[in-house]
């Protein structure tokens, strides 16, 4: 799982710029100059008469060589389009917030609640789209057989799996289906993996009715 | 090749050994021997004991009968080796049909990631086709080299020719917009992007002007009154943009075609039991040999009578390959054959009285 959120990605392309004035200076007056990134693990050459403009450029062009995965969230949700996360602006709305200390938000509580949903879900999705990361021995992902989730139906949990002899959940039929069309080994209930993947299939299915037992 | 023989084969083998001995049985002795063999059979899990009805279709007053193999999506043997094995099931199926059929159609996506190898893996394969094969391109064979490897091995993608009073069009129908140059994605992350049916970076499929101008020029020689079976990858309408159910210029194309009397155009790519009309156009889907798809969330067209979900529990279940019988009129009963199903056919009745006629079985486990 990735432990950069994107917080602290922010941060780093902060203090990129930063670097990027004092870099400037060092720059002198060689005919290149070796630079090397603020996080100590990058190295960018550039022309010793470059403005600042183009130095910053290098170095955020090298940042981001480096780290292909800085904009996972933005590129995720453009490849595989997610359903967005539900609207609670009505919590914004009402008089009787007034001297009431418990459900006290902003606009910005939100968003950090939606965004932060959303990044579960996609990270979901990145695992459900990708046979490598759900350690397929077949090169088989889910969106093979289930586009955008289809046909996973969760909202039907739990329900009796005849084939299986008993009353299962969601989890169960992902594992069932990680073991022997995707040919992967089973994850535990509570791996960052599977708690992902439930997320993105509940996700895709907001707004089904729930109907355990369905089938 | 075809050493080694599928499960399923082997199964056919015996089950067809098994009726052949029937023949030549008593009515007392026929109920023994069908009995026990029934009921070893299904206890022994191969079969479940509906599948013990005749396949054999009726084929009414069809002038001739091709057959059909599509979307097989194959890996290199060494990667994955059950797509590979339902393809073989495929040929073996289509070689053992009675008659023989005047020939087979392939209708795209032979490979998963258009790697040379995995063509060559496909080429191989269907050089056991008995009936002479006629070849249409998908998304899969193309984006890694566009489709360069393919067309050395099959020809030119866009072609047509004239059989039996019927004259026959196969489209490249998957041309996408230049959603790469710009993102500086190399030739495998183009085709990963592609290979991705919910993949959103990729660009709608399209005929092409290209096309669309060759098109009308092959058709100028041809009365109205030709019938018309074109085959495209995707089917030649909107049905679901965002899994590329879909044919950006399909109004353009479907303008071209208008003129004549009869036209049926027969599609892969969607996996599924699939049925339309637009107008004089019939359409009909084919089957995948690697695995079924859902059905679009929106958008179906009304004459589609859907296939059963498929049972996750069985690998081959809502797979399979089919025939289309060709009546001398151009219209055609499209047979579906399921694996592990009874075949489903989809008569020139029910198009031709836009369903009223003819309506195929309703599906018990409907997609939702
Ligand atoms: C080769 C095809 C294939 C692949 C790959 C596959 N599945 Fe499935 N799966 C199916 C089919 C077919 C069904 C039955 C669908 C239905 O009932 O409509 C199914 C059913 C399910 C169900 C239960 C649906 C229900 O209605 O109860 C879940 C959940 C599921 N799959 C999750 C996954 C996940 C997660 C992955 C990836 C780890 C995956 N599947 C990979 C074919 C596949």
């Amino acid at each position: 799982m990735r432990r950069i959120s994107i917080v602290s990605q922010v941060g780093f392309v902060l203090l990129y710029i930063a670097c990027v004035s004092m870099a400037t200076i060092l720059a002198g007056c060689s005919e290149q100059v070796e630079l090397t990134t603020c996080d100590g693990t990058g190295k960018a050459t550039v022309a010793k008469n470059a403005t600042g403009q183009v130095l910053a450029d290098g170095l955020m062009d090298q940042w981001k060589r480096d780290h292909p995965d800085r904009d996972w969230v933005t590129e995720e949700k453009e490849r595989h389009e997610l359903k967005p996360p539900a609207d609670n602006s009505a919590l914004l709305e009402g008089g009787q917030a007034e001297g009431h200390t418990y459900g006290q938000h902003d606009r910005r509580d939100l968003l950090l609640w939606a965004r932060e949903t959303e990044k579960f879900a996609l990270e979901g999705s990145r695992i459900f789209h990708s046979g490598e990361l759900l350690g397929s021995t077949v090169a088989v992902s889910c969106d093979m057989c289930h586009p955008h989730a289809a046909n996973t139906h969760p909202e039907t949990y739990p329900k009796f799996q005849s084939q299986l002899g008993r009353v299962v959940l969601l989890r169960d039929m992902v594992n069932w289906c990680i073991e022997h069309p995707v040919r992967g080994k089973r994850l535990e209930a509570d791996d960052p993996a599977m708690r992902a993947l439930e997320a993105y299939i509940l996700a895709q299915r907001s707004g089904a009715v729930m109907n355990y037992g369905k089938h | 090749m075809n050493k080694l023989k599928s499960v399923e084969t082997r199964y056919m083998e015996e089950r067809g050994k098994f009726f052949h001995d029937l023949k030549n049985l008593d009515r007392r002795s026929f109920l023994k021997v069908s009995a026990a063999a029934m009921g070893a059979a299904v206890a022994s899990g191969v079969m479940p004991s509906h599948s013990f009805q005749s396949i054999s279709v009726a084929q009414g007053s069809a002038a001739f009968r091709f057959a059909y193999i599509s979307d097989s999506h194959l890996y290199e043997k060494k990667i994955n080796d059950r797509f590979v094995r339902s393809l073989l099931r495929a040929v073996e199926d289509v070689n053992n049909l009675d008659a023989q059929p005047d020939f087979v159609f392939y209708g795209g996506d032979l490979a998963q990631l258009g790697q040379p190898k995995e063509l060559e893996l496909g080429a191989q394969i269907l050089k056991d086709v008995k009936a002479p094969i006629k070849m249409m391109v998908g998304e899969h064979d193309w984006y890694f080299d566009m489709g360069q490897k393919w067309r050395d091995l099959f020809g030119k993608p866009t072609y047509s020719w004239d059989y039996k009073g019927i004259h026959f069009v196969t489209l490249n129908s998957v041309v996408e917009r230049d959603f790469w140059t710009r993102r500086g994605l190399t030739p495998m992350e183009r085709m990963m992007t592609v290979a991705g049916l919910d993949n959103g970076v990729q660009s709608p499929f399209s005929v092409g002007q290209e096309q669309r101008q060759w098109l009308r020029k092959d058709l100028a020689a041809y009365s109205d009154e030709t019938p018309l079976i074109v085959f495209s990858h995707s089917p030649l309408y909107k049905l679901y943009k965002k899994w590329n159910f879909w044919t950006d210029d399909a109004d353009e194309v479907q303008a071209i075609l208008k003129r004549f009397k009869q036209v049926v155009v027969i599609h892969g790519h969607t996996h599924q039991l699939l049925t339309n009309r637009i107008g004089n156009i019939h359409f009909h889907g084919m089957l995948s040999t690697a695995w079924p798809w859902p059905y679009a969330p929106e958008g179906m067209p009304e004459l589609t009578v859907e296939m059963n979900r498929p049972d996750p529990f069985n690998p081959n279940d809502g797979c399979g390959d089919g025939q289309v019988h060709v009546h001398a009129d151009g219209l055609v009963d499209k047979v579906y054959s399921l694996w592990n199903r009874g075949p489903i056919t989809v008569s020139k009745a029910y198009t031709a009285s836009w369903g009223r006629q003819s309506v195929p079985p309703k599906p018990n486990r409907a997609s939702y």
